[in-house]
């Protein structure tokens, strides 16, 4: 979101006029993405959940009960059921894997994704893309902290790497020849975006030849093998990551692109991606958004299967291993308040070069970079305890599952879902989402003396009940609603929903984090042929 | 069950030799029995299906004196979808042939238990359409001005009087109804047991339990039926399966494509209302609520056509599927709800059964009659759209007249089996197609509507192109064709929106295509033409196209001839254009839906003969149609040749070069009376011409166009149109093309003699165009087709086709004007006196328009820039 600059000392002036929270308000708006702004925004007002606040911990402190304040006075205005729909449904996306002939032979029927932001702009990203030259399909959900920059870059360039990384010599040696020849490229992925999805176009060359760079050296490498995708994956996170380091380090001589890079770097996001060909599903996990099946059992109910470990401080095993990469003097200041040197809740994760460069790398890059980077006080502060890094990496953990017929769904969502729903209800909820009314028993009169309006009273009631199913096209706007909505009883309430929904832009982000799911479904027949085939 | 037990005991009483036959079954009538007769070797005809189709077919067949008939069931009689079937007869339809089956089968019924003695439960109940919308009402009226010039009692009336006719009727919501008082209920069980009573009598053999496994065809012919109980020889297969005609015409080597498709159809049965419902209560329609409500045994029975039906059957009979049809409340939900809106009184009625009968539709919601294209002698009647008890003894009467003469007595083209291709009969298009037809049931039907599914199946190489300018389809035999071009910036309404009754949203965007075709160039698209090559290695060609067509097709190489295919009564069966490309070989242009018919027209005429050679070449060719006085210019450009009059005369075709492509045929005809010219190109050259064409174009002013400008100019020239204006009872005198017509060219041809008499004695009806006089085009209803026509206030005709006309600045409606006889409404001649004598009104919706009538187009529009088209049009002006 790169604010035209000219803005920019325009606000800040207001900025000066006006005091506090509008100020503040007016910024969310519009720059959240210049660094230049967290010290101002989100640090001091907005209590980030990624970072413990680093400043003034008694004046956040202060505005969140202020806000509880705020919201407990009963609001006069609600939404409609429409409003909250709108609201709801403005970034939902649908894809239906088409069918040849009558007859879908992907495991993938389709997903459904959405988003609820928080933060404004929203932080979160999603993707998500069918592999052209190899098979399979891509989908991955991406939650930036420090701005949105970070899970921008990654949303765009993250599949691309992993394509890359999957495709077979010789079709990397095609695409080199192409694009040394000037001629057309065979196309690698095919995206399935919402319209509110987009695409750096100025950085797109830039990002081009660093993946260029990626591929050459997969072309000198040459293995001879057949690619492992367990191994693709884990290559393309990491070098990914390591072309957004180095694209940082190295600048560009475009001051837009120069800052660009720089913001990637030091912003910072998780990924949660999905590769499903066939039977065979692999989650590539970085950070703490979570992958998660569900199973429908023999009895009908659901139940759900993690497909990924969170990397925070609730995962000993991870805990573990930032321990041992360091030395035993650091024992103590490595994790702090459950966050990674007292600051980072994940424990992996894309960009923040701050936990991953040399403090003098940092300086360096700091110095030489833009005012704009100079200014803020963020790039400038240096963790504390920072003694031996690397402390931060993006390698994923990739788990492998053979898809098998009841196996009837995937959630890839951020932690802004999981911290509201158990994986259980999740289950449950898309469950019961997916398979519809059938699950009510259908009526049937028998010998039964039944009315007409009884009849009538006794459908419209069945009808209330799946009501809100229909009135979701979309599993994922569906989750949102429960997510948001849900009351003590495990019922969608509409005026917490109405109120949920209403809140001011920077109060939101105290009550919920950016939510963004991604819904796919498995076509339990071909599975099952699949499964057959292989017997 | 009742029902069904109730008919078997009538049906043994009304007949004894049946009754002999099947007295072991009356005990137990589920379980299998042994047949008691065995079936013939041969018949002249088989029927294959007992219900009310067949039943009736085999009734009509054995009135008009055909005795060797079959009659094949697989279960028993009336006991499929016939036996569910709600027994309304109503003759509330808008199209003008299904009027006709609907109001003659009413009379059939009316009848039929004085002539069989078998209980058919007729009651003449009436029926009420109720309108909830003011565009309701306005369809509502426009059926009942066609019901009215037919003597169909019909009126329009207040919600006031229908609580007067219905007391159970909740008015509030109501603007208007129709009344229909002679509509009629019947036990359609019994009807058909009551046709097969006096088919039986009339000596056709009925055996039930017998299921065709398939018909041989030998050469092009029926040979003969398997049976599980063994082979019949016939000449004559008549399927009428109902939802299984599809399947059945698939079942044999060579298949006979039927496209049906059957959806679940939910009515609900009550228990008698505690004071219960007479038996004489009207019927209710509620199209706006999607249902229909009727008194039955004292309580009602209601059912409906619900937004999201249940298509069954896709993949073929399936016991499974057939287990399944049960009821299904949650799915009838939505047609309860309107049904206790409409009658709230019935809150406390108890149910007795929701019923789930499966109901066959197809592609474009009328019926599908006649003999297959491909195998004579087997003809076809099924696919009934629900209404099956409504066309049953109409639609049985035209099919027998067509077995029995070799064509009905009617126009039956809407429902002509060979409307469709095999292009139609995909089960995914049917399914898809099934499910937007059903709700279009009880649907608004506006002008020019379109269908969403089962689309872009057969496009123009040019479909991307022209759909990136703004292009906006319509679809005619599965071809894409343009409607107009949207201008950048400019919105049309939504689908939704868009229909009316009244002035299109499109109006100023054709207005501004027919602005330019007259004045500068426009290139419509006109791929989905027809297009056959007729050769042979002698004479055998230009013998047989003059023994088949009126016109003198013995012409100079070069030479494009329009003329009519006739039939031996001397109507069109088809209209087009032939141009002669050598000596011996032909070219020959039809509108798009004649495909099928055509080529099955051609081969059953054209003599065996290995030397003679028809081929389609429909899809070899892109037309491009280049309308407009400069289209001389763009091409004489394109091609450095001189294309001006004397070097290309109009009706000429010659093969020339357009920018780098070799071989392009050019026609110096544009179908609608303008100057242009019409480009067949070779597939693989489409884009480059069409590339060089507007490029060349540009300086010209050149842009594209569609159909509704191509209509409007056509239409405003008195241009007939095959299909549309023309017809197999319509012959080249009846309608000023006499110049068409070679009665002196020196050999016979098929229908020459009905013309000649004709030439002699005069028509009996005579095409004419009407311009309407005080007609308000923005403020009034819009002409659309099938409005009747008076001349000094009496009925004289309907009318075929209309447009506005950008020129005249008028709508111009094209009919045919008969005369009446005052008295004995026998038809007399029609002289060119009598039309120019009478005062004209034209009906919209019950609101008559003063029309002036011409039986020659304008002069006047022809005086700018009329150069090539004076040959084109002399023969009107001849006359």
């Amino acid at each position: 979101m790169p604010a035209p600059a000219h803005l920019f000392p325009l606000i800040r002036n207001c900025e000066i006029s006006r005091i506090g929270s509008t100020a503040c308000y007016c910024h969310h708006k519009h720059l959240c993405c210049l660094s230049s702004h967290f010290a101002h925004s989100h640090f001091r007002y907005a209590p980030q959940k990624k970072f413990a606040a680093l400043y003034r911990p008694k004046e956040h402190f202060n505005h969140f009960i202020h806000a509880r304040d705020y919201a407990s006075t009963p609001q006069r205005f609600y939404l409609t059921p429409a409003q909250v729909n709108s609201i709801l449904k403005a970034n939902e996306y649908s894809f239906k894997v088409p069918e040849f002939d009558g007859k879908n032979v992907s495991s993938v029927l389709g997903f459904d994704s959405n988003q609820l932001p928080a933060n404004a702009p929203i932080e979160d990203r999603r993707s998500a893309a069918t592999c052209l030259q190899t098979r399979g399909m891509l989908l991955g959900v991406f939650d930036g902290h420090a701005g949105c920059a970070c899970a921008q870059a990654v949303s765009e360039r993250l599949f691309y790497y992993i394509a890359v990384s999957l495709l077979p010599h010789e079709t990397l040696l095609e695409i080199e020849n192409a694009v040394e020849n000037g001629r057309a490229l065979l196309p690698i992925l095919q995206w399935h975006k919402h319209p509110n999805d987009y695409f750096s176009k100025e950085a797109s060359k830039l990002y081009f030849n660093s993946l260029r760079t990626y591929w050459q050296e997969l072309i000198d490498l040459n293995s001879g093998e057949t690619t492992d995708v367990r191994e693709a994956l884990i290559n393309a996170f990491k070098r990914l990551d390591n072309d957004i380091s180095l694209e940082a380090q190295v600048g560009d001589p475009n001051s837009f692109l120069n800052y660009l890079v720089l913001r990637v770097a030091f912003s910072g996001s998780t990924a949660c991606v999905a590769h499903v060909d066939g039977v065979d599903l692999h989650i590539a996990n970085t950070g703490d958004s979570r992958a998660m099946l569900g199973v429908q059992e023999e009895d009908g109910s659901w139940s759900a299967v993690n497909l990924s470990y969170d990397h925070n401080a609730q995962n000993e095993n991870e805990v573990e291993r930032v321990k041992m990469e360091h030395p035993k003097s650091e024992e103590k200041s490595l994790v702090k308040q459950d966050r990674l040197l007292g600051l980072l809740m994940p424990f992996r994760a894309f960009g923040d070069v701050k936990f991953k460069w040399s403090i003098e790398l940092q300086k360096r890059v700091v110095e030489s970079g833009p005012d704009q980077l100079n200014d803020n006080e963020y790039t400038k502060f240096i963790p504390p305890n920072y003694h031996t890094p690397p402390y931060l990496t993006a390698e994923p953990e990739v788990i492998h599952h053979k898809l098998r017929p009841q196996d009837k769904f995937l959630v890839l969502a951020t932690d802004g879902l999981w911290e509201t729903m158990h994986r259980q209800d999740v289950a449950r909820i898309v469950g019961e989402y997916l398979t519809g009314v059938h699950h009510q028993q259908p009526i049937a009169v028998g010998g039964y003396k039944v009315t007409l309006g009884q009849m009538h009273g006794l459908l419209t009631e069945r009808r209330a009940k799946i009501s809100s199913v229909f009135e979701d096209q979309n599993a994922a706007t569906h989750l949102i609603r429960h997510a948001v909505g849900n009351n003590e009883f495990g019922t969608v309430d509409h005026e917490r929903l109405s109120k949920m929904l209403s809140l001011p832009e920077e109060l939101a982000r105290m009550y919920r984090d950016d939510i963004t799911i991604i819904v796919v479904q498995f076509n339990s027949h071909v599975i099952g042929a699949y499964q057959n085939e292989e017997l | 069950m009742f029902l069904r037990l109730l008919s078997d005991i009538q049906w043994r009483a009304a007949h004894p030799k049946w009754r002999r036959m099947t007295s072991s079954q009356r005990s137990t009538s589920t379980t299998a029995e042994p047949h008691p007769v065995s079936l013939p070797a041969q018949a002249q005809v088989v029927i294959c299906g007992g219900g009310i189709i067949g039943t009736s077919v085999a009734y009509h067949l054995s009135k008009m004196g055909f005795k060797d008939i079959v009659l094949l069931e697989q279960g028993r009689l009336a006991a499929g979808t016939t036996r569910f079937c709600a027994g309304i007869v109503s003759t509330a339809r808008p199209v003008s042939i299904e009027l006709k089956m609907a109001h003659y089968s009413n009379k059939l019924y009316q009848q039929l238990e004085q002539e069989t003695g078998v209980q058919t439960g007729y009651m003449k109940t009436g029926s009420i359409s109720l309108a909830q919308t003011q565009d309701r009402l306005i369809s509502l009226k426009r059926i009942a001005s066609s019901l009215n010039v037919m003597g169909i009692p019909c009126e329009i009336i207040s919600p006031k009087k229908v609580l007067q006719l219905h007391p159970l009727i909740n008015i509030h919501d109501l603007v208007g109804a129709m009344y229909l008082p002679e509509d009629a209920l019947v036990s359609s069980a019994n009807v058909s047991l009551a046709l097969a009573t006096a088919a039986s009598r009339n000596g056709v053999q009925i055996h039930e339990r017998t299921s065709v496994s398939h018909v041989t065809i030998q050469k092009g012919r029926v040979t003969g039926v398997e049976t599980d109980r063994g082979r019949i020889q016939c000449e004559y297969f008549v399927n009428c399966a109902g939802q299984w005609a599809y399947e059945l015409g698939h079942s044999g080597e060579e298949p006979v494509h039927i496209p049906v498709h059957a959806c679940e159809h939910f009515y609900l049965l009550t228990h008698p209302l505690q004071e219960p419902v007479s038996s004489s209560l009207p019927t209710i329609v509620d199209p706006d609520g999607r249902i229909y409500i009727r008194n039955w045994q004292g309580g009602i029975l209601s059912g409906g056509f619900e937004k999201n039906p249940k298509p069954l059957f896709t993949e073929g009979r399936n016991q499974l599927e057939i287990q399944n049809l049960q009821e299904d409340w949650d799915h009838f939900g939505p047609l309860l709800g309107a049904l206790l809106r409409r009658m709230p009184g019935l809150e406390a009625l108890q149910i007795m059964q929701l019923v789930n009968c499966p109901e066959s539709f197809t592609p474009d919601m009328r019926c599908i009659m006649g003999e297959s294209p491909t195998a004579r002698g087997y003809f076809v009647l099924a696919g009934m759209n629900s209404a099956g008890i409504s066309y049953g003894g109409g639609a049985g009467k035209y099919l027998a007249e067509w077995i029995v003469n070799g064509y009905p007595s009617e126009n039956v083209w809407p429902l002509d089996l060979k409307r469709f291709g095999t292009l139609q009969s995909s089960r995914t298009f049917l399914r898809h197609r099934v499910m937007e037809v059903m709700p279009l049931m009880y649907d608004l039907k506006v002008p020019r509507w379109d269908f969403q599914t089962g689309r872009q199946l057969r496009t123009s190489p040019l479909y991307d192109r022209l759909d990136a300018q703004g292009a906006r389809w319509m679809e005619k035999h599965g071809f894409e064709r343009v409607k107009y071009f949207v201008p950048p910036g400019n919105d049309l309404l939504d689908l939704d929106h868009s229909k009316t009754f009244y002035k299109p949203d499109w109006f100023d965007i054709v207005g501004s295509e027919v602005k330019c075709c007259k004045e500068a160039v426009c290139v419509i698209d006109m791929s989905s033409f027809t297009k056959f090559e007729i050769s042979s290695t002698g004479d055998q060609a230009l013998e047989s196209l003059q023994y088949l067509f009126a016109n003198d097709l013995d012409v100079p190489v070069g030479h494009v001839v329009h003329t009519g295919m006739l039939n031996e009564n001397g109507g069109y069966e088809n209209d087009c254009s032939i141009a002669r490309l050598s000596k011996r070989s032909f070219f020959m242009i039809s509108p798009t839906d004649q495909q099928v018919h055509c080529w099955a027209w051609l081969k059953n005429h054209l003599p065996d003969d290995s030397n003679l050679v028809l081929e389609d070449v429909t899809w070899k060719y892109t037309a491009l149609n280049l309308i407009g006085p400069r289209a001389v210019d763009v091409l004489s450009e394109l091609s450095y040749a001189p294309m001006t009059a004397e070097h290309f005369p109009s009706l000429f075709c010659k093969e020339m070069s357009v920018g780098y492509a070799n071989g392009i045929r050019v026609m110096s005809i544009t179908h609608t009376g303008e100057p242009g010219f019409v480009l067949y190109i070779p597939i693989e050259y489409a884009l480059h011409v069409y590339n060089e064409v507007m490029n060349m174009g540009q300086k010209y002013g050149i842009r594209n166009a569609g159909y509704y400008a191509l209509r409007s100019l056509r239409i405003e020239k008195f241009f007939a149109f095959w299909g549309q204006d023309l017809d197999a009872f319509t012959t080249p005198m009846e309608c000023g093309r006499e110049f068409q017509v070679k009665l002196d060219k020196g050999m016979e041809f098929l229908g020459q003699e009905v013309l000649l008499e004709q030439k002699q004695n005069g028509v009996y009806k005579r095409f004419t165009m009407f311009i309407l006089e005080d007609h308000d085009t923005d403020m009034d209803l819009w002409p659309w087709w099938g409005e009747p026509i008076f001349r000094n206030g009496r009925y004289v005709g309907k009318t075929t086709s209309s447009a506005y006309s950008y020129t005249l600045e008028r709508h111009v409606c094209l009919g045919f004007v008969h005369h009446f006889d005052e008295k004995t409404g026998e038809k007399l001649v029609v002289t060119t006196d009598f039309i120019n004598q009478g005062e004209y009104e034209i009906d919209i919706a019950g609101q008559r328009f003063q029309a002036k009538a011409k039986l020659y187009p304008f002069s006047s529009l022809f005086t700018q820039r009329r150069r090539k088209d004076e040959v084109e049009l002399s023969g009107y002006q001849r006359e």
